[in-house]
C-alpha cells in the first residue's frame, strides 16, 4: 500500500549569500520574500500544502515556472525536510528529477552504472542484473566500455534513462522531461515508460505540457506560488478536452 | 526486463513540529557508515579523477615531499647544528604526518560544498560524503609512508615492536578527520569565509607545531605543547615510530582534543543536519 500524506507542509528557502543589504530591501518589495526570525531574507518556496495521495492515483502538479513543483518533488523524495507541517511517504520511492546528478563524466558506462548501484545501495546480485539490463536496453555496444565524457548527446540520454528507468518503484516522482515526447526517445523508451508508470502504486510528475497530463494523470494539483489553488480530476482542474 | 520490486516498503516520515532531530542524525551516521562501500567508490573516483592523464599521480605528492624534505633536511641541519642522520627521521615523520593531518583539515571545508550536486538531488546520509572525504586524504596520505621507510632505511633508524602503537595513533587522526569533514564541512557550507581562514590558521599552525624544529628546542616553555591539539595528535603518531612511544600526556591530550571534536560535531550534526541541503 502506498501513500503519501501532506498536512500543512511548508518549506522556506533562505538565500544565504545575498549580502548587499540594498538588495535585500528591493526584494522584499516582493510578496513571497520576507525575512525571518534570524533576519534572513527567505523566500516562501511551499505554503501549507495539505493533500492525501492514495493507491493507483496518478497526479500531475501544474503551474507556472517557479510555482514549487520541483521543489515539492524534492520534499517528497527526502531532500529537502520540511520547516512547518507533517509528511508520510509509504512505499519504496523512485525519484527522477534530474537523472545525471552522480554520473561521473571519466568513468566508463558500465562503471557508472555500478556506481549508481551503490549510491542506492544495491548489493552484488542486483548490480549484476541491473548492469545487464541497463546493457540491454541502452544498446551502447562497445561504447558501454567508454567513459562517458566521450558520449553523443543521445548516448549519454540513453544511458541515464536505462538506468533511471530499470528499477520499478512503488511511488515514482518525476519531473517533466521524462514524459515529454521528445522525438529523440525511441519507440521502445515510451514502451518501458508505460511499463513503469503501470507498473507503480503513485506517481507524482511534475509538468507544464497539458497533453502529458491528459494522457498519464487521473488527477492534477494546480500550483502558484507556493500554494495548492486547485486540487481535483484533470477535467475540473485542465478544463474539459478540446474535441 | 524489469525487476520485481522489493517486498519490503519503505516508510519515509517527517514532522516538523516534532523533527526527532537526534533519532535522524543517528540514523544518518548508522547508514552512512554502512554504505561505506559508496563512501570508497567516491574516493577512489575523486582521486582517479584529480591525477587524470598525469604519469606519477598521486606519487607527485611524494615526489614533492621528498624534495621538500631533502631541501629542509640539509638546511635545517645546519642551522640547529644537528647531524642529518639525527635530524632527518624526525622531520620524516613530523612532515608526512603533519601533511597529512593539514590535507585532511582542509579539505573538510568543502566536504559538503563539492558533494552539492549529489546532495540536492539525492537524499544520501550526509555522513557518506564526510566518509568521503575522510578516505579520500587516507588515500592519498599513505602514498606518502614509503619516505618515511626510505628514511629510516638511510638513517638506520630501526623502531622497536612500541611502533605499532603508531596505529591507533593514525586512527585517532582518521576519526578527527572525519569528524572535521561533518563539522567544518557543514560551518563552511554556510559560511564561505571560513575556508579560507582554515587555510591560514594551518599554514599558522605548520611553524607553531614541532615539525621542522624539535619540542626540545622549547627548553621549559614545552610544558605548553599539550595545549597545541596539532601537537599532540602528531606526537601520537610520531612517538611510536622515533621516541619509543608517545608521552602519557600527549596521548591523553590527544584523546581529550578528539572526543571535544566528536562531541561538537554531533551536536552540529544533531542541529543542524537538515540545513545542510539549503546551505550547498
Amino acid at each position: 500500500m502506498a501513500l503519501i500524506e501532506a498536512s500543512g507542509l511548508g518549506l522556506d528557502f533562505p538565500y544565504y549569500h545575498l549580502g548587499a543589504r540594498s538588495l535585500k530591501k528591493r526584494l522584499l518589495g516582493n510578496a513571497r520574500l520576507h525575512t525571518d526570525l534570524s533576519n534572513r531574507v527567505v523566500v516562501s518556496a511551499l505554503r501549507d500544502l495539505t493533500f492525501t495521495i492514495r493507491d493507483g492515483e496518478r497526479v500531475a502538479l501544474v503551474g507556472p515556472n517557479g510555482a514549487g513543483k520541483t521543489t515539492l518533488l524534492r520534499m517528497l523524495a527526502g531532500v529537502y525536510e520540511p520547516v512547518r507541517g507533517r509528511l508520510t511517504v509509504a512505499g519504496a520511492v523512485g525519484a527522477m528529477i534530474d537523472v545525471s546528478a552522480g554520473l561521473d563524466a571519466e568513468s566508463t558506462g558500465r562503471q557508472n552504472v555500478r556506481l549508481r548501484c551503490l549510491y542506492r545501495g544495491m548489493g552484488d546480485a542486483e548490480t549484476e542484473a541491473l548492469t545487464a539490463e541497463v546493457e540491454e536496453f541502452a544498446d551502447l555496444g562497445e561504447f558501454l566500455d567508454v567513459p562517458i565524457r566521450t558520449y553523443s548527446a543521445g548516448m549519454g540520454v540513453r544511458l541515464a534513462f536505462a538506468m533511471a528507468t530499470a528499477m520499478q518503484p512503488e511511488v515514482l516522482l518525476m519531473d517533466e522531461w521524462f514524459l515529454a515526447g521528445d522525438a529523440s526517445f525511441l519507440a521502445k523508451a515510451e514502451e518501458r515508460l508505460t511499463r513503469l508508470v503501470a507498473g507503480a502504486d503513485i506517481m507524482v510528475v511534475a509538468t507544464h505540457d497539458v497533453a502529458v497530463v491528459r494522457r498519464w494523470c487521473t488527477r492534477a494539483i494546480r500550483m502558484e506560488g507556493g500554494v495548492i489553488i486547485d486540487d481535483g480530476t484533470v477535467e475540473q482542474v485542465l478544463g474539459p478536452a478540446a474535441a | 526486463m524489469l525487476e520485481p520490486r522489493p517486498a519490503a516498503s519503505a516508510l519515509y516520515q517527517v514532522d516538523a513540529a516534532n523533527p526527532q532531530r537526534r533519532e535522524r542524525a543517528i540514523a544518518d551516521v548508522a547508514m552512512g557508515l554502512r554504505r561505506w562501500r559508496l563512501a570508497a567508490a567516491l574516493a577512489w573516483l575523486d582521486i582517479r579523477n584529480r591525477y587524470r592523464g598525469s604519469v606519477l599521480g598521486p606519487f607527485w605528492l611524494t615526489l614533492s615531499t621528498g624534495v621538500m624534505l631533502l631541501g629542509i633536511g640539509i638546511t635545517y641541519s645546519t642551522l640547529f647544528k644537528l647531524s642529518l642522520v639525527e635530524y632527518l627521521p624526525h622531520l620524516a615523520v613530523s612532515l608526512v604526518v603533519w601533511n597529512f593531518i593539514s590535507q585532511m583539515v582542509t579539505e573538510a571545508t568543502t566536504s559538503f560544498v563539492q558533494s552539492e550536486a549529489i546532495i540536492r538531488q539525492m537524499p544520501l546520509p550526509y555522513t557518506i560524503h564526510a566518509l568521503r572525504c575522510m578516505l579520500r586524504n587516507l588515500l592519498i596520505g599513505a602514498h606518502n609512508l614509503p619516505l618515511i621507510l626510505l628514511v629510516f632505511v638511510a638513517c638506520g633508524t630501526y623502531p622497536g615492536w612500541e611502533v605499532l602503537l603508531a596505529i591507533p595513533g593514525l586512527m585517532l587522526i582518521a576519526l578527527n578527520g572525519f569528524a572535521l569533514a561533518l563539522l567544518l564541512g557543514m560551518v563552511c557550507a554556510r559560511f564561505r569565509d571560513i575556508g579560507p581562514i582554515v587555510g591560514s590558521v594551518m599554514q599558522l599552525f605548520f611553524f607553531l607545531t614541532p615539525i621542522i624544529w624539535k619540542p626540545q628546542l622549547l627548553g621549559e616553555w614545552a610544558v605548553l605543547l599539550p595545549f597545541n591539539p596539532f601537537y599532540v595528535i602528531l606526537e601520537t603518531v610520531r612517538g611510536p615510530l622515533i621516541e619509543g612511544g608517545g608521552t602519557l600526556i600527549a596521548w591523553l591530550a590527544a584523546l581529550f582534543y578528539t572526543s571535544v571534536n566528536v562531541v561538537v560535531a554531533a551536536v552540529f550534526l544533531v542541529r543542524f543536519r537538515s540545513r545542510v541541503a539549503f546551505w550547498v
